[in-house]
């Protein structure tokens, strides 16, 4: 018969619910309550119901922020997990180089998100920046603040540069946890360089790449620093995603009640997604131990 | 609690989420249980299935709200339908 689970041992981790309902559940509850009443300021409140949830499903306005959203998501994904296999497959595996390709690429993930704007920001400008005055020097016309598609070529690439190498690291480690009996059993039935990655490769890494593109979609799907210090989600509002929406909805605007009710649906879809990352994690550990 | 700005419907809803917690804390201590693996194929505690529900029920009232738009205390009998499915399936 298999053993019950003893739930007791929740009751350590008060100590942790304590601090995060002062810091987090408290500030929700708050959320909560604004997203069903409206305010004029000198904080008085009236009844507003569930308009401001309507309002929000029915404006167009978050709509295109979350296509924008998505699209954003989808396009790094796309790149930076094929990248980053590439690069990890490529390493030297051992030896003086494989350590210093491993620092090497942690540096961007080291780098604090703001200063990674400010970065790229300059990088791309065309008077003082390097990688803006050249593309100008070759007669492309290139200006993110200006242009849509330049906007978002650069905040692409920034992200590409600052989290590729997270994929890249993961999928090492998880290429460096196969056995050498199974490459040289390949090498036995004489496989391809392909079905080597097809059918060895891949697969034993598949855990890890889940993790890193659960990862990757979550933290870009909350991602606001970076691009607002480049674009401030420019030009107009191409490059305005969720997160930089809220805050100029809330902070920007003062409307408290649509601010709620658009964070709190936002909050529901990381909840989400943040409980099938638990769940995909937890079961492939169960799963592989 | 001024700034907090509450309302007795938002107080109730808390009560309500507060009340199902503790119960099902109780419960997992006067009865422990076996996790079991339902139709979603991953293994769940009777907390699991709370919080299934709980989520899934947020989705359900705003899809109710984004869709039909009106009569919102009728998603609530939709979630009700989704609660005894979660916990006799899942």
């Amino acid at each position: 018969m298999e053993k019950t689970v003893n739930q007791k041992a929740w009751f350590l981790v008060l100590p942790v619910l304590l601090l995060v309902a002062f810091s987090a559940v408290i500030p929700l509850m708050t959320v909560v309550n604004y997203s069903v009443q409206d305010t004029f300021g000198n904080n008085q409140f009236f009844w507003a119901g569930l308009e401001w949830f309507e309002e929000m499903l029915r404006s167009e306005r978050m709509w295109d922020a979350l296509g924008r959203q998505l699209m954003f998501s989808g396009i790094i994904l796309a790149i930076e997990i094929p990248l980053g296999i590439f690069v990890a497959l490529n390493m030297p595996k051992s030896g003086f180089w494989s350590s210093f390709c491993l620092v090497l690429m942690s540096l961007p993930l080291l780098i604090p998100w703001n200063v990674v704007g400010t970065i790229w920001q300059i990088f791309g400008r065309v008077d003082i920046g390097l990688l803006g005055y050249t593309l100008d020097a070759l007669g492309i016309n290139y200006n993110y603040t200006q242009d849509i598609l330049a906007a978002w070529v650069t905040i692409i690439v920034m992200d590409v540069w600052h989290w590729t190498s997270l994929v890249a690291l993961l999928a090492f480690a998880g290429l460096k946890s196969i056995p050498d009996a199974y490459y040289q059993a390949a090498k036995i039935d004489q496989a391809s360089r392909w079905k080597v990655f097809r059918f060895i490769e891949l697969p034993k890494m598949m855990g890890v790449l889940m993790i890193a593109i659960l990862l990757r979609f979550m933290d870009s799907f909350m991602i606001y620093t970076e691009p607002f210090v480049v674009t401030g989600g420019g030009p107009g509002n191409a490059t305005t995603l969720l997160s930089i929406d809220l805050v100029k909805m809330a902070l920007g605007q003062f409307d408290l009640g649509p601010a709620a009710a658009f964070s709190i649906m936002y909050f529901l879809v990381i909840l989400l997604i943040s409980w099938v990352f638990y769940t995909v994690m937890t079961n492939l550990d169960k799963r592989e131990g | 609690m001024d700034w907090m700005a509450w309302t007795w419907p938002t107080a109730i809803f808390f009560a309500v989420i507060a009340t199902l917690l503790i119960t099902f804390t109780v419960l997992a201590i006067k009865f422990p249980e076996t996790p079991r693996t339902g139709i979603l194929r991953i293994e769940t505690t009777r907390g699991d299935r709370l919080f299934i529900t709980l989520l899934g029920s947020a989705f359900i009232n705003l899809a109710w709200l984004g869709i039909v738009g009106a009569h919102q205390p009728y998603a609530l009998i939709v979630c009700l339908a989704y609660a005894v499915t979660v916990f006799r399936w899942v």
